[in-house]
């Protein structure tokens, strides 16, 4: 039997095939935007400033008179406030995500894990607000020689920012784990932080290293938290309490000022990007490796 | 009974980090609004940008964010549905939709400055958009398009594949199946998530900056073509101004953000709950 044929339909049916692929497209689009873009400008700038100069250079001044194009001292500035971020994270995420997943009684999760995301929702320039005149004024009084802008304050602040970020994927991980390993557990009497630390979290232990890669990659990126708290001096240093600036509040720098077009500090903003997207992009892929390895060890 | 105490010990120390994140979740909104609730009023939220902070008002930046956050979505929310829809519905098994698949998980997780810089190289300087609201909200909308396309995936995945047979089996075409039967279904679901990845787009800095939303505008933007800046700008300009009456003026316009954010939110609670009830 024939299916009545609608005339209209006919013609249609691959036309609107076409264009929603069409919209498919446009990520990878995008993507290829970015390369391209961030590619474009970047060789330029590498033309008149060697490559080794740019990425062991310890001396960013590219706006001085005397212009030096050393990227080290921003790499350093964004491994800094990163890693302090990662030291209030990864801890408080970590219990939060076992007791969530371990110990919280059904309602108690569904209430505190979506007020949890609250945290996650708030713009970062209302955090950027929050390590300015909030956190670090707190921190003075306890540390004297801290400075008005540091690294300490947003520090600690974006790693609250990532928490829920760290505590939801983990919490995943950890609840994606067989009902059974624990069972196994507690039957040889076990208590429940023995069968948490020893069994479901060495389990899940790729899921929340996933986890946490991409929180780092997330405070990696992090821009106005550092661009409003942290200063804008690029400087080399492992002192959490002296101003600094990071890749991110760098780029923020250059575009407040009207930076025309074609110059070297124009593109520096790029190679500066190219090299953060470039860090980005390896920690984005190692966790998504990690995530996939997870998923097939308990299919 | 060593293993008792220890475990309640680590369930207190748990409650006692989740408290503490809450904590400063909160001192954060005591704070802000002990500093900011004064300052609010109607000639704040209507007065344009003055030097002088006890005349500044946020008109500007309010209107700027709203059409802002309207160009984004009517550019987004067609294009990232469209997607969605294709890589559920019809490009399911090939290669190249394995491919997409990829290359949207990736690009969720690229740092928003790197898109304002993309926003920089690609609308305002290559195609000539200049530093205005439709580049604005071009880089916002490809910033927010993984993010609906995800949501709006895991709406259609929501509807039941009894309803589509039941429409092929009348004799229905594809696209008039996913037109008539399975979009009704999955649209509290894809506004929804529309709705929460626009009010993250809200609440964007950095990639505005980049593309040049200027910090100091004296008018409401009046086209496509205006500049403009938005209200987390007008914040970020006003918190890194050193005399204390701007930084109230900081707070005042946080508060405001917020409760937009807020509201937003609400609506796609309402949307998700109504839903669920329909769906029952």
């Amino acid at each position: 039997m024939r299916r009545p044929p609608r005339a209209r339909s006919r013609g249609f049916e691959p036309l609107i095939e076409r264009a929603l692929f069409a919209c498919a497209l446009v990520s990878i689009a995008t993507t290829a935007g970015i390369i391209l873009v961030l590619a474009v400008e970047t060789t330029a700038f590498l033309r008149e400033v060697p490559i080794a100069e740019f990425l062991f250079g310890t001396e960013w001044t590219p706006l001085f008179a005397v212009p030096r194009f050393g990227v080290l001292p921003l790499v350093a500035g964004t491994v800094l406030v990163s890693a302090i971020a990662m030291l209030v994270a990864l801890p408080a995420g970590l219990l939060t995500a076992i007791y969530l997943s371990e110990y919280a009684p059904p309602g108690l999760r569904r209430t505190l894990k979506p007020v949890l995301e609250i945290l996650a929702g708030v713009p970062t320039v209302v955090y950027g607000y929050f390590a300015l005149l909030l956190v670090t004024p707190l921190l003075q009084r306890v540390i004297p020689g801290l400075a008005g802008f540091n690294a300490l304050g947003p520090g600690i602040v974006m790693g609250i920012m990532i928490l829920p970020l760290v505590s939801s994927l983990s919490e995943d991980a950890m609840r994606a784990v067989p009902g059974g390993l624990r069972e196994g557990s507690y039957a040889l009497g076990a208590t429940r932080l023995q069968t948490s630390l020893r069994v479901v979290v060495p389990a899940a232990f790729s899921g929340i290293t996933a986890a946490c890669i991409l929180a780092a990659s997330r405070a990696v990126g992090e821009t106005m938290i550092v661009a409003i708290a942290a200063g804008q001096q690029p400087r080399l240093t492992a002192n959490p309490l002296v101003p600094l600036e990071t890749m991110t509040a760098y780029i923020v720098q250059v575009s407040l000022g009207d930076t025309p077009q074609g110059t070297l500090e124009y593109r520096t903003i790029f190679a500066v990007g190219m090299l953060l997207f470039l860090g980005t992009f390896l920690l984005n892929l190692v966790s998504a490796w990690l995530r996939q390895r997870f998923r097939e060890e308990y299919r | 009974m060593r293993g008792r105490s220890l475990d309640r010990a680590f369930q207190a120390l748990a409650l006692l980090v989740l408290c503490l994140a809450l904590a400063a979740l909160g001192a954060l909104m005591v704070d802000l609004w002990r500093d900011g609730a004064g300052r609010l009023s109607w000639d704040f939220l209507t007065g344009f940008p003055s030097r002088r902070p006890e005349n500044a008002g946020i008109w500007h930046a309010l209107t700027g964010s709203v059409v802002v956050i309207v160009v984004t979505a009517a550019l987004a929310v067609p294009i990232g549905v469209g997607a969605a829809i294709y890589l559920e519905e019809y490009g399911t098994r090939s290669v190249t939709a394995r491919l997409i698949e990829i290359n949207i998980a990736n690009l969720a997780a690229v740092p928003s400055i790197i898109y304002g810089l993309l926003g920089l190289g690609l609308f305002v300087r290559a195609l000539a958009m200049g530093r205005s609201v439709l580049a604005g909200a071009s880089t916002l909308a490809l910033l927010v398009l993984p993010v609906i396309i995800l949501s709006t995936r895991e709406a259609l995945r929501a509807v039941p594949p009894s309803i589509r047979e039941g429409s092929y089996a009348l004799g229905a075409t594809k696209w008039q199946t996913v037109w008539h039967q399975v979009l009704p279904v999955a649209t509290p679901g894809i506004l929804t998530g529309a709705i929460l990845a626009l009010s993250r787009a809200i609440g964007e800095t950095a990639p505005l900056i980049t593309v040049g939303a200027l910090t100091f505008v004296a008018f409401a933007p009046d086209g496509l073509s205006s500049p403009f800046t938005v209200l987390p700008i007008q914040i970020f300009n006003w918190v890194s101004r050193p005399q204390p009456e701007f930084q109230v003026n900081a707070a005042a316009a946080i508060l405001v953000l917020l409760a937009l954010l807020l509201t937003l939110n609400a609506a796609a609670i309402w949307l998700r709950d109504r839903s669920q009830q329909t769906l029952r």
